[in-house]
């Protein structure tokens, strides 16, 4: 062995290889083929449907129908009471005269926010707990580990993979459901009034960064775990607590602290999951597409 | 079939004192081996040899613990972006998208290695070479062991690789499809590709290997083209003989060009200098009265080799620890590797038969 092969040995313990730019056309090969592989399992994509179907549609639809359309009611008499108990900005929002319409236009702007936030997390977490040990299962990693996609296009194409189908489902949901209440409750309240700024910042603001931080973390335990279950089983306990969160910010900045309150709570939301995206980059190597100890 | 051994530094891949751990076992044991251009490189040794680390770690997708390892005289784990594209591989599982048609396989790879321009006339083309043209709209959930392996095999060449790596390519096909395959991957080095290819079946490995790697245990047993192998532990034509009556054949002990004989009731042994001696030995002993019921030119097959280098790896394991090998003889015994290069032929003397007593001669030794 020659001094100069001494000196370039690779190890374990030897220099990490230079980072290497970006190829984005390659990154949106790996996303496309997902999502290509995704759009063929039925059995996946139809239970996102009617998930999305049963609470933006649905279950939406069928409560404002019954509050507007039978709005005497003793029940609806209650719930138009509690709503006593919202912050004063909240309740200076709702509009409508009676209680009915009162009831209905805050289900429609403030009861259903968790919808927008559970159904985007459940949806993509689901995907990507499969993605990376789903590879593994199938033998698929050894193609992936020996071809030329640098792992951080891997990753990040297995990433937004896993991002679209839920955020592209809350908002097609989210979509139908603004044309649903308006349809509704829009009537009674002097017009179309939904999605309010406040739905908007969350749509378009919180939530990503939200499933962004999610899924960062649920790749990373994919990247780790030795089955699909197991990083199924895994994914739901870092999901829960975090929908838990998103429900009660979204929440609350839905329900009075206003547009401002909920461009800072993106903000942090943000900083948050850039970080745990670059870090979740380094749980992903070619051993572990391979499924061999490190 | 045996093109040229090219010298270590034209390798096209080589691995220098590669060792590689998983947790506490030891996959690599300071394997070093080098895969020359242009022909086939068979990676020949039981399940756990370490044939699919080894192939691991010349792509770059696997990072060995200590060693050195360069394909195409760059370092696969600092410059994996320039070794990948230029390789093809074909694990021992097809690794194919199931829910994907074989079209969509096919182009998924072609553009993560970088085609870019007629991917469509590529796939056409590469799947008209396996086979497979017609099923290429079908989900490859539907194809067969042998589809899908025709599919891996244009999938690998799909962006025209300098270096196929074959991992067990007929794990679990029939024998005619396993044949087919052998045959297509023979086909790909007569464009100047390099194949390595790992395998326990001897069988594919005989007749298809240029270069033969015989591993166990994570390191190499011993290295080199077939005819140089057999050489080296046959430096002599082997022949069996019997005769009605078996005595008669002990004569031949003592004559000029047979290098060992033994005789047991089975029949005789010899092992000659020259096999071209054989027609003249054979007339000698009919005129002399034996009556030969087999004359059996024995050419030494690569399953011969495999297991007598096995038995003295094991051996040798046994004894020390180590796994450097000596020449031995179809028997057993230790024979003097001759020089390179030489012929045996060259000077071939005529054959002058000598009248022989008819003591047998003990096992392996030389009569003369």
């Amino acid at each position: 062995m020659t001094a100069t092969a001494n000196a370039t040995r690779v190890g374990r313990h030897g220099p990490a290889p230079a980072e290497r730019r970006l190829d984005r056309h390659r990154m949106w090969v790996v996303t496309r083929t997902e999502l290509r592989q995704l759009r063929k399992s039925r059995d996946y994509w139809i239970p996102m449907v009617l998930l999305g179907s049963i609470f933006f549609l649905i279950v939406p639809t069928i409560l404002l129908l019954i509050i507007t359309r039978v709005g005497s009611i003793p029940a609806v008499q209650q719930v138009s009471q509690t709503l006593e108990i919202l912050p004063e900005s909240a309740r200076s929002q709702i509009r409508g005269d009676d209680p009915a319409t009162k009831t209905s236009y805050a289900l429609a702007v403030f009861m259903f926010a968790p919808i927008a936030v559970v159904i985007p997390l459940t949806i993509s977490t689901a995907v990507g707990a499969a993605s990376l040990v789903g590879e593994r299962e199938r033998g698929t990693g050894e193609f992936l580990a020996h071809s030329p996609a640098s792992v951080r296009e891997i990753y990040l194409g297995k990433l937004i993979a896993s991002l679209v189908p839920g955020y592209a489902t809350t908002l097609v949901g989210f979509g139908v459901y603004s044309l649903s209440v308006n349809l509704i409750v829009g009537p009674d309240v002097g017009g179309w009034f939904f999605p309010t700024a406040e739905w908007l910042v969350m749509m378009f603001w919180i939530i990503p960064p939200f499933l962004l931080l999610a899924l960062s973390l649920v790749l990373r335990l994919s990247a780790r775990v030795r089955s699909t279950a197991a990083a199924q089983q895994a994914s739901g306990l870092i999901t829960l607590p975090l929908i838990g969160i998103a429900y009660s910010q979204a929440t609350g900045t839905l329900a009075g602290a206003g547009p401002e309150a909920g461009w800072i709570l993106g903000a942090v939301v943000w900083v948050v999951a850039s970080v745990s995206l670059h870090r979740g980059v380094r749980s992903v190597t070619r051993n572990r597409l391979l499924g061999v100890t490190q | 079939m045996h093109r040229q051994e090219h010298p270590d530094p034209a390798a096209l891949a080589r691995l220098d004192g590669v060792t590689h751990r998983f947790g506490d076992a030891i996959a690599l044991r300071d394997l070093s081996f080098a895969v020359p251009p242009g022909q086939i490189t068979v990676l020949l040794g039981p399940n756990g040899a370490g044939k699919t680390t080894a192939i691991r770690a010349i792509t770059g997708a696997l990072v060995p613990t200590s060693g050195e390892v360069r394909t195409f005289g760059l370092d696969p784990h600092r410059d994996g972006d320039r070794v990948r594209p230029r390789c093809g591989v074909v694990s021992a599982k097809p690794a194919l998208y199931e829910r994907l048609s074989g079209r969509d396989n096919l182009a998924y790879a072609g553009e993560l290695y970088g085609v870019r321009d007629g991917l469509d006339e590529r796939i056409d083309a590469a799947a008209e070479r396996f086979g497979i043209r017609d099923a290429l709209e079908q989900l490859v959930g539907g194809y067969s062991t042998g589809m899908k392996t025709r599919l891996a095999l244009a999938r690998s060449i799909l962006h025209d690789p300098e270096l196929l790596l074959f991992d067990e390519p007929t794990s679990g096909l029939d024998p005619e499809s396993a044949h087919a395959v052998l045959e297509l991957i023979r086909e790909m080095t007569h464009d100047g590709r390099t194949v390595v290819m790992c395998t326990h079946l001897l069988a594919e490995a005989e007749g298809l290997a240029d270069h033969i790697v015989m591993m166990e245990g994570g390191t190499v047993l011993v290295a080199g083209s077939p005819d140089e192998l057999t050489h080296r532990y046959w430096p002599h034509p082997v022949v069996h003989l019997d005769a009605e009556d078996g005595r008669l054949l002990d004569r031949i002990a003592s004559w000029e060009g047979v290098v060992a004989y033994r005789r047991d009731p089975s029949g005789a042994r010899l092992e000659l200098d020259d096999i071209r001696r054989l027609p003249d030995l054979v007339t000698s002993l009919c005129a002399d009265g034996a009556r030969l019921t087999r004359v059996d030119p024995h050419q030494p097959t690569l399953e011969d080799l495999y297991f007598t280098i096995r038995r003295q790896a094991s051996g040798r394991a046994g004894r020390d620890g180590s796994h450097a090998l000596d020449p031995i003889s179809p028997n057993g015994v230790q024979v003097p590797v001759p020089p390179t290069g030489s012929d045996p032929t060259a000077s071939m003397p005529r054959i002058d038969w000598p009248e022989h007593d008819g003591t047998p001669v003990p096992d392996g030794g030389n009569p003369r």
